[in-house]
């Protein structure tokens, strides 16, 4: 584990409840509305402090077109990307090389589609685009920090059928550790 | 509890508390030898363990910096992480999974069983298997090993169904839930395994043997043993005659202190013992402590590792239950027609999904990638170890640039696999997933090492000084009163889990150290 990835984001990032925005009913998913995210579809907000709100849109994007899951809601991708807004405020660096990466894809997309990351509406095209990042900072540094704050959120682990922590609960002896019938 | 006095030269000092130091001094205390154990990482008791990967890993894992260079891919995925060890009492007896497999009788003669061998620096140990039988004894006694001593092996879980069924089904023979430190029934005031599932995590129940709540506290309460938590050593000293004298740490609140000492035991795992050898570095031993041979350092060996994971149209749940369930044994063999020397154990392994994540096909990405974890739940795995060729410019050196907060110069790991390192694992890979399409599997993947939890090899034992660093007692070759007590004295690694082999030799190691004490030879 390297350490931007156990320290960039961190186990357990988490929304804040406050900064959630009750949303009204609207066609896109994720909206840009003055300082905020909105998803009116999974009725989330998103306040954005430090960096550009279009760019934590193109990163929560970013973030579901590396790691895939249909059966993830985007606010599971939001919450992952959202640590790197508070990152931004704490060090210039981090926030500018997150501005210049996604503006970096974002001119790999208008020169191919004509459009922003964010407007290619197809996934295929999209996974082309970031082929052509994957090998610089920027790529690796989102994704290496997704590893832990997209796959470190306990609520996604049922999900996946992962049950999590299992001492408290008297671990596996009477609960099927054991339990394949089928071989 | 013992408290000793830091100008109390009559002391025997252990540096490091896990399945060596943590052993050879609860059994030097035994023997009513004062003893003080410096212990780099905190104390934590079964209570604070956590079933949660990420924030175990925070807790109990060595993070303080380390460098990589070679060729092996662990450098490129976790380059500041060559190792997943533990920095806490008990050590990496926290952390191990409790397979207890002792060394086959032909890996204690590498040398004269594989020959020369391009590349590798094989040598003989200077002991040999029925030297070591009654220490492997006593030491599956103490550690209430399974399918010894007739405590009952383990149930198989889900994970281990699938591999029996598979393995059994290409006609392995030897398979079973293996030889564990892992209490099927009550033993030794711990209870029984609770198939909780988080053995890596530290074990809830106390079921898995450590140092830490198995040894150490019955060494303390002999009145005999001081453990001091937080303790990082940072150099050891010797006197005009060339001999140790005592040790200095940086204690819990950073403050420089000196422990004097009569004997110096190093059992810091195989990264940190050769660290601090040649951090000890003197006028008179400008090499580093020990290190006439050139060797402190070299032959640095991880075991030849890799895991296979498979997925199955129906549910498996392999993170119910321990984590190393069971073993194939069939391959451990020494059978040359297979194109490399030595052999390899495969055994079930776990991840939760979280360090499924992490490690599955680190810096993978994309819909090939969670494909694989949308089917956690329908998966099953298994962990190659096998013998891995100990090589001259495999080593630990100290960093150049990087320092910790001591200003300790920190551990550098160069490691690039040997041919017959690569051909093993292709090997194993094919095998393995020929045990899981026998069953059934509908996608297997080869997943590469994690970071190295088997560190052997760079203090060797050997019969000539020229060849290594420690005589067949642990006790180095240039300075009587320094020993090594962990898995750096490993001459070769064989293909079985090192654990029991440390105990056994830590366990002897206390009864030849009490005795050159008693007469007066060191």
């Amino acid at each position: 584990m390297r350490q931007s990835e156990r320290a960039s984001t961190g186990p357990g990032a988490r929304l804040d409840r406050r900064e959630f925005l009750k949303a009204g009913a609207a066609a896109a998913a994720i909206a840009v509305s003055g300082s905020a995210l909105i998803h009116a579809g999974e009725a989330w907000g998103l306040e954005v402090r430090t960096l550009q709100p279009a760019t934590v849109r193109t990163l929560i994007l970013m973030a579901r077109d590396i790691y895939p899951h249909d059966r993830l809601a985007d606010k599971y991708y939001a919450i992952a990307i959202k640590p790197w807004d508070i990152k931004a405020a704490q060090d210039a660096a981090t926030r500018t090389m997150l501005e210049d990466g996604v503006a970096t894809l974002d001119g790999f997309a208008k020169a191919r589609h004509r459009q922003p990351y964010v407007d290619v509406a197809w996934e295929a095209d999209r996974v082309v685009l970031l082929r052509h990042i994957q090998d610089g900072a920027f790529f690796e540094t989102v994704r290496s920090g997704l590893i832990v704050s997209l796959y470190n959120q306990h609520e996604i682990w049922p999900l996946f059928g992962y049950e999590g922590e299992s001492a408290a609960k008297g671990g596996y002896i009477h609960r099927g550790f054991n339990d394949l019938e089928w071989l | 509890m013992a408290q000793f006095d830091r100008n109390d030269d009559s002391v025997v000092v252990i540096v490091g508390s896990g399945a060596g130091g943590g052993t050879l001094g609860t059994d030097l205390a035994r023997r009513g030898i004062n003893t003080v154990i410096l212990e780099a990482g905190a104390r934590y008791e079964i209570e604070d363990f956590v079933n949660d990967e990420w924030a175990s890993f925070g807790q109990l894992a060595w993070t303080d910096a380390r460098t990589t260079s070679g060729t092996w891919r662990v450098h490129r995925n976790f380059p500041n992480l060559p190792a997943w060890i533990v920095k806490a009492v008990g050590g990496t007896s926290i952390h191990w999974a409790g397979a207890s497999l002792r060394l086959q009788e032909h890996e204690f003669r590498t040398r004269s069983v594989y020959g020369g061998l391009g590349g590798a620096n094989l040598l003989d140990w200077p002991i040999t298997l029925a030297e070591m039988e009654p220490w492997y004894a006593k030491a599956e006694d103490r550690m209430g090993t399974t399918r010894t001593n007739n405590i009952p092996g383990l149930p198989g879980n889900n994970n281990f169904k699938v591999l029996e069924a598979g393995a059994r089904k290409i006609g392995y023979k030897e398979v079973n839930t293996g030889r564990m430190s892992i209490n099927s029934e009550p033993r030794d005031g711990r209870g029984a395994c609770q198939q909780i599932g988080f053995c890596f995590q530290g074990c809830k129940s106390g079921a898995k043997w450590s140092t830490l709540y198995a040894e150490i506290p019955k060494g303390e309460a002999t009145g005999k043993l001081e453990v001091r938590e937080q303790c990082q050593v940072l150099h050891i000293e010797h006197d005009a005659r060339g001999l140790v004298t005592g040790v200095v740490y940086a204690d819990k609140d950073g403050a420089l202190q000196r422990q004097k000492a009569r004997v110096v035991a190093v059992a810091g795992n195989s990264l940190e013992s050769p660290r601090l050898l040649l951090n000890s570095a003197s006028s008179m031993f400008p090499d580093g402590l020990a290190n006439s041979s050139g060797q402190v350092g070299r032959n640095y060996m991880r075991h030849t590792t890799g895991s296979v994971y498979a997925i199955f149209d129906k549910p498996v749940h392999m993170y119910r239950g321990t984590t190393m369930a069971g073993v194939v044994r069939d391959e451990a063999v020494n059978d040359s027609s297979r194109g490399f020397v030595g052999g390899y154990e495969l055994e079930t392994l776990s991840l939760g999904f979280a360090f499924t994540a992490a490690f599955l096909d680190p810096g993978a990405w994309g819909r090939s990638f969670t494909s694989a974890l949308d089917s956690y739940d329908h998966m099953a795995g298994l962990w190659i170890v096998g013998e891995d060729m100990p090589q001259e410019t495999n080593r630990v050196t100290l960093d150049p640039v990087v320092r910790d907060r001591f200003g300790m110069p920190v551990a550098s790991v160069h490691f690039d696999d040997h041919a017959n390192d690569l051909a093993m694992r292709a090997h194993a890979y094919d095998r393995g997933r020929a045990i899981y399409e026998a069953v059934g599997a509908v996608r297997t993947f080869p997943t590469p090492p994690y970071p190295s939890t088997h560190n052997l090899g760079t203090n060797r034992m050997s019969e000539k000084p020229r060849d290594g660093v420690v005589n067949k007692w642990g006790q180095t070759h240039d300075i009587r009163n320094l020993f090594i007590a962990d898995g750096s004295q490993f001459t070769t690694g064989g293909a079985e889990n090192p654990t029991l082999t440390i105990v056994a030799l830590a366990t002897r190691q206390a009864d030849t150290i009490a005795g050159m004490m008693a007469r007066k030879e060191i």
